[in-house]
């Protein structure tokens, strides 16, 4: 019986991970064979060419898009690092009038739905001439409300004594947030930088609202808009080697940091 | 002269977050709730409509058409995600060797953009071409049309987000099993209770919290479904998959409707929150 059960574990996981990992396989492999197969195509094609990447390559600049979401991702991680620390700093160890209200508006803005800021957003974009410009896809996003919570939850961990030393040996505030606490604070850096680069990489719905000029746009919106409009073409080769290049670089790093993504997405669940 | 400086440090600190909360939270909130009073497609001067936009929103089918749409969405993903999650939690909690391998696989789609894992299915859903009709074929039964029947068009997304999502869930179910003692299960054990009385008397009860959780968590997402029938789809067949997002999508940014999609914005914020603050009272009361 025992035996049994054990046999029936490992064949329920092993087909469970073959429905997740195979379609990934496929969509790989038959951005590699040549158009007219990827119709029967399910394990190997004849004949491996690289003619869908060419032809995409050629069609849209992916290349560009790559180095967009990588700025874009990494100022918007930035900001929200350095802001969120200030912020979070300030909320879990200064006295000062009017925090509360603070910490309870930014719990409220934790809780407000998208929906309801996206069409003024835009406008705001339009009034401040940011509609394709960088501005538009990162000023919104350089403060978040859930970061500034997280560093202040991690920053009230961290001994008094290890601050007041600081101050005794002549370092000012920001010294102390970002000389003192920023080392001891790798996890929560680790997690919050990890779920902010996240969001910014993968967001698609404002990308494709505030920017309309090619060269301007994200990864993911180009993909996007290039499946949907009809520049592929009907091309499903085209089409999935856009989706491969899309999913390479996040499944690069997280092939190296697995571990990290898996703890920050899932505190980012048990935090709600 | 130290004192004031002193005093007013914390507000130098917060002061990016209060400047961005203004500019981008309270006047967004603000003016969204003045441009439901209007008609303004941005370039002309906007123009005072009263309530109009408030009376066209309840007339409007196809905006309670997206409503039906992400509720039959949410019926659908929330316990086929909470079922399939706490199958595969509750196996990989037992003594099973490469558990981390299985679970990085059941992570994969969780990181992968949505955009990429959207364009993959689409492609697995094709009538003809598609990976799955090959497949039924291949054991005799009827093609089905994933994305072309309206019947059916919106179960295939659910099932497809499902699968993208599933694996966040596994990895949340899991930390909820291993807070549950293991000596309650040594007692049953010595009471001589099966496995699944086990499950149901013992692992359920004490995972409750995940579980709202879990249902928090994908209703909000279930709210936000955009990309998914933007690229899917379109909202069709039919309008069956339009989704709200994307209905007020369409309003703003294909018909330049600005008033109108900041009223279905407005409408449709509130009944999110609503939903939450109910889902978030229950949760209370229950635990």
């Amino acid at each position: 019986m025992k035996l049994f059960n054990k046999i029936l574990f490992y064949v329920s996981l092993t087909i469970s991970a073959i429905a997740f990992i195979y379609p990934f396989y496929w969509m790989i492999v038959a951005s590699f064979a040549p158009e007219n197969e990827i119709g029967s195509l399910t394990l190997l094609p004849t004949d491996f060419s690289f003619s869908s990447y060419l032809q995409m390559f050629k069609k849209i600049p992916i290349g560009k898009s790559f180095l967009n979401s990588l700025l874009v991702a990494s100022s918007v991680t930035g900001g929200v690092l350095v802001f969120g620390s200030m912020v979070g700093y300030a909320l879990a160890r200064m006295e000062f009038w009017g925090r509360n209200v603070i910490f309870y508006i930014i719990v409220f803005t934790m809780t407000l739905p998208f929906q309801i800021t996206l069409i003024p957003q835009y406008i705001i974009m339009v009034k401040f001439q940011w509609v394709d410009t960088y501005l538009a896809l990162i000023m919104p996003y350089l403060i978040n409300a859930l970061s500034i919570i997280m560093f202040r939850q991690y920053f009230k961990t961290i001994p008094q004594s290890l601050i007041d030393a600081a101050r005794l040996d002549g370092c000012n505030e920001l010294q102390i947030i970002f000389k003192i606490l920023w080392p001891n604070s790798v996890p929560a850096i680790v997690t919050i930088g990890i779920l902010t680069f996240m969001a910014s990489w993968n967001e698609v719905l404002w990308p494709i609202i505030v920017i309309r000029d090619e060269s301007l746009m994200t990864m993911p919106q180009l993909v996007t808009l290039f499946a949907v409009g009809g520049r592929a073409e009907s091309q499903l080769g085209v089409k999935l080697a856009s989706a491969v290049m899309l999913a390479l670089p996040i499944i690069i790093a997280y092939l190296f940091f697995q571990k990290y993504f898996i703890q920050s997405m899932a505190s980012s669940g048990i935090k709600e | 002269m130290k004192i004031t400086k002193d005093k007013i440090l914390p507000y130098l600190l917060v002061s990016p977050y209060l400047l961005h909360f203004g500019l981008f939270v309270a006047f967004p909130v603000i003016f969204s709730i003045v441009l439901t009073f209007h008609n303004w497609d941005i370039i002309s001067p906007m123009e005072f409509t009263g309530l109009n936009n408030y009376v066209r929103l309840f007339s409007d089918k196809i905006f309670f058409k997206s409503l039906l749409n992400t509720l039959l969405f949410l019926c659908i993903h929330i316990p086929l995600q909470i079922v399939v999650a706490l199958f595969l939690a509750e196996i990989l909690n037992q003594n099973i060797n490469f558990r981390g391998l299985f679970r990085g696989a059941f992570f994969l789609p969780v990181i992968v953009s949505g955009v990429v894992v959207t364009i993959l299915w689409q492609q697995l859903y094709g009538f003809d071409a598609g990976l799955i009709n090959r497949m039924l074929v291949k054991i005799g039964m009827n093609k089905i049309g994933w994305l072309t029947d309206p019947n059916v068009a919106m179960i295939s997304i659910a099932v497809m987000a499902t699968w993208k999502n599933v694996g966040l869930y596994i990895i949340l179910f899991l930390v909820g099993l291993q807070t549950v003692p293991g000596h309650y299960y040594e007692a049953a054990d010595l009471e001589g209770a099966s496995r699944s009385q086990k499950f149901f008397r013992i692992t359920l009860p004490m995972i409750n919290p995940t579980i709202f959780m879990v249902v928090l968590l994908s209703t909000v997402g279930g709210f936000s479904l955009f990309i998914e029938p933007y690229v899917m789809t379109g909202g069709g067949p039919l309008n069956s998959t339009i989704s709200a997002v994307l209905y007020i999508y369409k309003q703003g940014f294909f018909y330049y409707h600005m008033g109108y999609a900041a009223t279905l914005g407005l409408f449709f914020a509130v009944i999110i929150m609503l939903v939450v603050v109910i889902q978030k009272k229950y949760v209370e009361q229950e635990t």
